[in-house]
């Protein structure tokens, strides 16, 4: 008895010294260090994603689990406001915006088919200034930010019906400068 | 080459290719007038040494009628008589066959060999009274034109109120889809036949609008990535860039004296209307809210603009004085009432008129304020009176295509123009063209 406690001792001991062995590389490569010049290619393979909730990192424009790979904003029928669901994706832009000076930020809005084409024009530019204005609420300098409307001119869909009329009221945040 | 000037010879082929792909407007009339008036249109004696034309002129003249819902022409094979003057007409024949008006004619050379004329005569069957006796005199290439303008005086002598049959119409067609989409402005005439693509652009164009004189067009084009508002003439191609500043240049509207342009811009923040005076190139705000402001229309007779706003809510046409001043409400009926266009006698606008999810066009009689809505919808929009106030032409949807409709003005008859290809809107009814 006492020699399988002894084994399964020395066993776990074992995998334990093995699982610090490989956590340290990677502390070695942890985002505090990126003063530091980078090691070498065999390091930058095994290098961690950026974190997700950081929102002034470039990176995660194309991390899906980001917040900043989201860049396209709902309306409900014939409103600007920005709903409640939507508010986070704005805030991490604005995260972004108002730490990277260079960053430009071109909001363009969009409105369903229904209506005509010229208040449509209206509408899509109101949603784009709906989050124009909060980002600028939230730290993005005017000069970084533009609103151009399409109204229903650019669909991405061409059905009348709800499901894609849904999907037409929008405003897509484009980045012409980051 | 260089690579301006290639891309100036793409753009050229583009666009003769594009005219000489591009299919007419095909009419048909959906609801007929039970009152029209029957009458015999005699295919006119081709007296000129050049070649027939494909179309004769007289049929030109019929299709414009029918296409009016108030005439019921006399068809080829029923023609059991065909006289030359007025000596050879048998009045028994014409009231047999129930016809109350017969129409002949020649189309012979213009003397110093300018062109042709068209020399016709309208006959009233029952009383046997010359109505009409005109010589209209075309150029080499204009039968067309000359057979609208027969169309126009009988239309006129007939019912009292002068024809559109010569006037002509602009609308946008778009082709394709994604990156290979494509816009184009047409100018055609009134029944489709002949359009020419005016300008052609891979971004969006829309609010076409007429000069009174019938040379100019304003319009909206995206070609610079943003909205911005073009006059360009229709027979030189040549434009000028009207505005182009940060925000919306959309709307233009031209004035009956075509001095001035009324349009909507929103770089003070929010859509106002503005008129700006085409000499000096000077503008004026006309609306200051912070509600969209759109869509001017100008009164035939200069003194009012009328426009789409939103201030009580929902879309609503309101008017203000040209001179300034404060608006008032127009419409009262409907939850959203948008892009009005007025009648000649300024008494009546056509509005795209909404409930729920069904766009319709309605007619609101301003004298009255009655209200009456002619089209079964449920996606109308763009209302352009005809010249003469009679129809109206508008667009309308059909599965996911885009055509154009025209409705009387009564409501009465309405008919399709369908494009055999591209999804078509915004289409603009033509001043009339002296």
């Amino acid at each position: 008895m006492k020699s399988t406690w002894r084994i399964l001792l020395a066993l776990v001991i074992a995998v334990a010294i093995s699982a610090c062995k490989t956590t340290e590389p990677a502390t070695d490569t942890s985002a505090t260090d990126t003063t530091d010049t980078k090691p070498v290619v065999e390091e930058a393979t095994t290098s961690a994603a950026p974190d997700p909730r950081d929102y002034t990192d470039a990176r995660n424009f194309d991390n899906s689990e980001s917040l900043l790979s989201k860049r396209v904003i709902y309306f409900d029928f014939d409103k600007s406001e920005v709903k409640r669901e939507y508010r986070d994706i704005v805030a991490a832009h604005a995260a972004y915006v108002a730490a990277n000076s260079t960053a430009r930020v071109t909001l363009e809005g969009h409105a369903d088919e229904r209506g005509t084409r010229e208040y449509n024009l209206g509408l899509g530019e109101r949603r784009g200034n709906a989050v124009s204005g909060l980002l600028s609420v939230a730290g993005a300098r005017g000069g970084q930010l533009d609103t151009v409307s399409y109204g229903e001119e650019r669909p991405v869909c061409r059905v009348s019906d709800d499901n894609c009329w849904s999907q037409n009221r929008r405003v897509e945040i484009v980045y012409t400068a980051r | 080459m260089n690579e301006t000037m290639k891309k100036l010879i793409y753009a050229l082929l583009f666009l003769c290719i594009s005219q000489l792909a591009h299919a007419k407007l095909e009419i048909e009339i959906i609801q007929g007038n039970a009152s029209a008036l029957p009458i015999a249109i005699i295919p006119m004696q081709w007296l000129s040494a050049d070649p027939r034309p494909e179309t004769g002129v007289s049929e030109v003249i019929s299709s414009d009628l029918y296409r009016s819902g108030l005439f019921e022409p006399l068809a080829d094979e029923d023609m059991v008589d065909r006289p030359v003057d007025e000596e050879s007409i048998r009045y028994g024949t014409w009231r047999l066959l129930k016809v109350d008006y017969l129409m002949i004619g020649q189309v012979r050379d213009a003397p110093g060999g300018t062109g042709y004329d068209i020399v016709y005569q309208l006959f009233d069957v029952h009383t046997q009274e010359s109505l009409l006796s005109q010589i209209t005199t075309v150029g080499f290439g204009d039968l067309r034109f000359g057979a609208h303008r027969v169309a126009d005086a009988v239309y006129e002598k007939l019912t009292g109120v002068p024809g559109a049959f010569s006037t002509r119409i602009a609308y946008i067609s778009s082709t394709g889809t994604g990156n290979a989409q494509n816009y184009q402005l047409f100018v055609a005439d009134a029944d489709g036949f002949n359009p020419q693509a005016v300008v052609g652009s891979p971004e969006p164009l829309l609010s076409p609008n007429w000069s009174p004189d019938g040379q100019q067009l304003a319009y909206v084009s995206f070609e610079k990535g943003n909205s911005a508002i073009y006059v360009q003439n229709v027979a030189t191609g040549q434009r000028e860039l009207v505005s182009s500043g940060k925000g919306i240049n959309g709307a233009p509207a031209f004035s009956p004296d075509g001095r001035y342009l009324a349009m909507t811009l929103s770089y003070t923040g929010n859509p106002e209307i503005y008129i700006r005076d085409l000499a000096t190139g000077q503008k004026r705000q006309l609306t200051n809210h912070w509600s969209i402001d759109t869509e001017p229309l100008w009164s035939p007779d200069s003194q009012w603009i009328y426009f789409t706003s939103d201030r009580g809510g929902r879309p609503q046409i309101y008017r203000v004085a040209a001179a300034g001043g404060k608006a008032s409400r127009i419409t009262r009926e409907g939850e959203y009432n948008a892009r009005a266009s007025i009648s000649p006698d300024g008494t009546r606008i056509a509005v795209a008129h909404g409930r729920g999810n069904e766009y319709r066009i309605a007619v609101l009689d301003m004298d009255t304020g009655r209200m009456r809505i002619l089209t079964p919808g449920v996606l109308d929009e763009s209302p352009s009176f005809a010249p003469n106030g009679s129809m109206i032409l508008y667009a309308t949807r059909e599965g996911e295509r885009g055509v154009l409709s025209a409705v009387s003005a009564d409501g009465n008859v309405r008919q399709r123009l369908i494009l055999t290809e591209g999804d078509v809107r915004e289409p603009a009814w033509s001043p009339v063209i002296r």
